[in-house]
């Protein structure tokens, strides 16, 4: 299968040149294309933010929802309909900030979903707040003394929580960053990747120049180990990129709702058994 | 029995268990109910509790009754004090009449025969001389059945199945405790001279008995509801336990969401895939909810919401009842979009209307509620089984085709509705103003017509509507309109007046407000409103959409549920 399946008829992109979600927006199609995942079987969930978009320049199915509810639809999609592949794709802002609560939720739900978090450190389309991810020190129209929160660590997060699959990438590494997502697609469960992004117009400290110093690729790492993959998560001189932490004995969220063990039909094709709820009513008798 | 028993002649007897959190009133309450109606005696009980899981003073009144009935009285016949306190609790509502069975033992000085008819009945003291005095309960059981002439062999018998889960021993000694109560009772009965002769009623026994939870959660099922997302809080949680107990018969995901957020967004998530899905919420859960409701208009999408209201505002008492949060559901959510709200007076309207409100959301995909209230799915009574031989589970998804529109612009504002992987459409649906294919837009024009198709609904929605319903003369000159739980209170509160020219309208559906809803005013002399809640939430929706103004209105907002008597003098003293 080709990229271009996944290309729309026209779209007028609100991103600026030079955005970091553009590379992204390739690399994703790409990944989807070499998996051979149709158009027509993935759902593509997004919340609001300037990432949040990307539904919008793809051809697929979408649910565009609310500013930080991208996952709890998602995971109800997916239960729904476990054939479809479910990805919930939105900024740091909306995952880690808004969404948070549903973050955490969803990495202990374990649906078989992929999260990608365009992680920019920045709100762009609110035009330059510091974001959940903004270092320490970064200035902005609001934080006019610079940030003094400590900056939320998704991935150190998503270890303690024991997540199924998590893994750092960065827009500038079309190759690399493909091969992650693939993983992370097929990965059965909940698979988070985090993709540094650099914002060209609202965040001139974390560029694609800082990126490219300030990370590097994790080598001999054995993504089973979960103490050091907390490890490597925790890390702020340089930025490790690659795939910190796997765990495949989980079950997931389908499997644990104990309904598509039986039979594989998605919820809209089962019919309710009318004989079973007359003989349940008829409990309500209360005989002897 | 002697002839000269007190109670002798009534046609219903109320009876009130008053104890604290923890002490078995509901094990009480759950065998007597039981056992009256398989006995083939009319029941109704109902509850109010603190919002605690161990002590203060909780009390069950169960009425038993040679006729159907469905409301509360504020007379006590006979009181079951369990503890110290239990009848300052409930001192308001007793009158020289009422007898109290009380064990002096456990109720130390507040035994006093110079106020009250007290009458000793040393439950605890039989209850140990069987082993323990966690007995005591089935103990108060015996006590009763015997009292109101029920076969010991039904009540051994029903005692035995209902502890059968308990090891062999555990069963027999129930057993032993409601024999050991009938053995008392037949001592109390010469001696206080109670005797009851309520009628038996055949109509009971094909009957069933029927909560508010219970007449919801089975409605959604009725209704083809295969998911539920929502967050714990009383009184709307017992929906979620009855479908998280049936989910595996019936094919239904029910999760417990992280919050009341992500539970609506679930449930609109579910929709999109091709759910049929709910949420169960009160005020508070609610009011975090709003913003996804304001998804669910955005979206065209269809939902089912059961919202259980309570006191607030905020986490006001949380486990009483109130119908304050009419307004709330009107308005809820951030811009312009129809919905249907929907309040069942009968415990089995909470059935019927579930059912239809999922057939409604699907074909119109707009919001329905069910606006529920604690005194409505707390109580429960016999009544007539639940008829499915009208039930249709209406399913309006399309399989689409390479060219499918989610938001086609139609002639009555309805886009068919698709759904991911059935068929060649894609399904494209997005919380921003869209175009026809879903995806965002900026088009103003565009705007305009997708505003005016959303609320083109609106107009179909009022053209579906279920009346409202009428009880007593056609040529009425008093008019009580009521609405939602209050149903059964108004109308036996209506049935005690002496006055003739009184009938009820009562409203199971108050938006769109029923097109009959003007003619029906217009005809009374004298419009009165009766609302639990402080400023007749109601009757402002009626004035605002038929400029008719109810000025006579009887409001309660104390957290309780009106007592029919109560109710009976308010309207005598306003009424015609």
């Amino acid at each position: 299968m080709e990229a271009k399946s996944f290309d729309m008829a026209d779209t007028d992109i609100a991103w600026c040149p030079g955005c970091g979600n553009i590379p992204i927006l390739k690399i994703l199609k790409q990944a989807l294309a070499e998996l051979e995942i149709k158009p027509t079987n993935l759902v593509l969930v997004s919340g609001i933010g300037q990432a949040a978009k990307i539904p919008h320049y793809l051809k697929t199915n979408v649910f565009n929802g609310l500013h930080g509810r991208a996952l709890p639809p998602a995971t109800a999609i997916k239960a729904a309909n476990p054939a479809l592949t479910v990805i919930a794709e939105s900024g740091d802002g909306d995952m880690y900030g808004e969404g948070g609560n549903h973050f955490l939720h969803t990495i202990r739900r374990n649906p078989n979903i992929t999260n990608i978090v365009h992680n920019n450190m920045v709100y762009g389309l609110t035009k330059g707040q510091a974001s959940p991810t903004s270092q320490i020190g970064f200035k902005t129209p609001v934080q006019v003394n610079g940030v003094f929160l400590e900056p939320f660590n998704p991935l150190a997060v998503a270890i303690a929580l024991d997540v199924g699959f998590v893994a750092r990438a960065y827009a500038g590494d079309a190759e690399q960053t493909k091969e992650i997502l693939k993983k992370a697609i097929i990965h059965r469960g909940y698979a988070l990747v985090d993709i540094f992004q650099p914002c060209v117009s609202f965040n001139k400290l974390n560029t694609y120049p800082w990126f490219k110093e300030h990370t590097y690729y994790l080598e001999d790492h054995d993504p089973s180990d979960r103490q050091r993959a907390f490890k490597k998560a925790t890390e702020t001189d340089k930025l490790p990129l690659g795939i910190f932490y796997i765990n495949s004995e989980k079950h997931t969220f389908e499997e644990n709702i104990g309904l598509y063990q039986e039979k594989d039909a998605p919820l809209y094709e089962r019919e309710l058994d009318m004989e079973k709820l007359r003989s349940l009513i008829d409990k309500f008798k209360i005989l002897l | 029995m002697a002839t000269n028993s007190l109670f002798q002649n009534a046609d219903n007897v109320s009876i009130v268990l008053c104890g604290q959190a923890g002490m078995g009133i509901q094990t009480v309450e759950f065998l007597l109910t039981r056992i009256l109606k398989l006995a083939g005696y009319n029941v109704f009980a109902t509850k109010e509790y603190m919002s605690r899981i161990r002590g203060g003073t909780n009390s069950t009144e169960i009425r038993m009754s040679s006729e159907a009935i469905g409301s509360s009285v504020s007379r006590i016949d006979i009181l079951i004090p369990l503890n110290k306190g239990a009848i300052q609790h409930v001192e308001k509502r007793i009158s020289p009449q009422t007898v109290i069975l009380a064990d002096k033992e456990t109720i130390g000085e507040d035994f006093d025969q110079t106020r009250h008819k007290f009458v000793d009945v040393p439950f605890t003291k039989t209850a140990s001389e069987i082993g323990d005095k966690i007995y005591s309960n089935v103990v108060a059981v015996g006590v009763m059945a015997r009292m109101f002439g029920i076969e010991l062999q039904t009540v051994s018998e029903f005692v035995g199945k209902f502890f059968s889960d308990k090891s062999g021993g555990v069963v027999q000694k129930n057993i032993t405790a409601v024999k050991a109560g009938y053995k008392l009772s037949e001592d109390l009965q010469d001696s206080a001279g109670i005797g009851f002769n309520v009628n038996k009623d055949t109509n009971v026994e094909d009957q069933i008995l029927l909560s508010g939870t219970e007449a919801v959660a089975l409605g959604a099922i009725a209704g083809g509801c295969n998911f539920i997302s929502a967050y714990p809080m009383s009184p709307s949680t017992g929906v979620l336990v009855f479908l998280a107990k049936h989910a595996k018969d019936f094919g239904i995901i029910a999760e417990q969401a992280e919050d009341e957020i992500a539970a609506i967004n679930m449930a609109i998530g579910a929709w999109y895939a091709g759910a049929r899905a709910m949420v169960t919420t009160s005020g508070g859960g609610f009011a975090l909810m709003t913003e996804g409701l304001s998804l669910a208009g955005m979206l065209e999408s269809p939902i089912v919401i059961h919202l259980a209201q309570r006191p607030g505002p905020a986490t006001g008492l949380p486990t009483r009842t109130e119908q304050a949060d009419l307004e709330l559901a009107l308005y809820a959510g951030h811009g312009e979009f129809p919905r249907i709200i929907l309040a069942p007076g009968k415990v089995e309207d909470g059935f019927y209307l579930i059912q239809k409100a999922f057939n409604l959301a699907d074909k119109y995909q707009v919001p329905v509620f069910i606006l529920t209230d604690q005194y409505f799915i707390d109580s429960y009574y016999n009544t007539a089984c639940l008829d499915l031989s009208d039930i249709n589970i209406e399913k309006h998804v399309i399989k689409t085709d390479v060219n499918y529109k989610r938001y086609k612009l139609t002639a009555n504002g309805i886009s068919p509705r698709g759904i991911p992987g059935l068929g060649q459409g894609l399904i494209v649906v997005d919380s921003d103003e869209h175009d026809e294919t879903g995806h965002i837009t900026e088009d103003l024009d565009l705007r305009t017509r997708m505003v005016n198709k959303r609320l083109e609904k609106f107009e179909l929605l009022k053209n579906e509507t279920i009346p409202p319903q009428l009880t007593g003369p056609r040529d009425y000159e008093n008019l009580v309109v009521c609405w939602g739980s209050t149903y059964n209170v108004v109308k036996e509160a209506v049935e005690n007046l002496s006055k003739e020219n009184v009938a009820v309208l009562h409203f199971k559906q108050v938006y769109p407000l029923p097109n009959e809803t003007v003619n029906y005013l217009q005809k009374a002399r004298k419009t009165l409103i009766v609302e639990n809640n402080a400023t007749s939430q109601f009757s402002k929706l009626i004035k605002l959409h038929t400029g008719i103004d109810i000025k006579n209105k009887i409001l309660k907002y104390n957290g309780l549920s009106f007592y029919v008597e109560e109710l009976s003098n308010k309207l005598n003293e306003s009424l015609d």
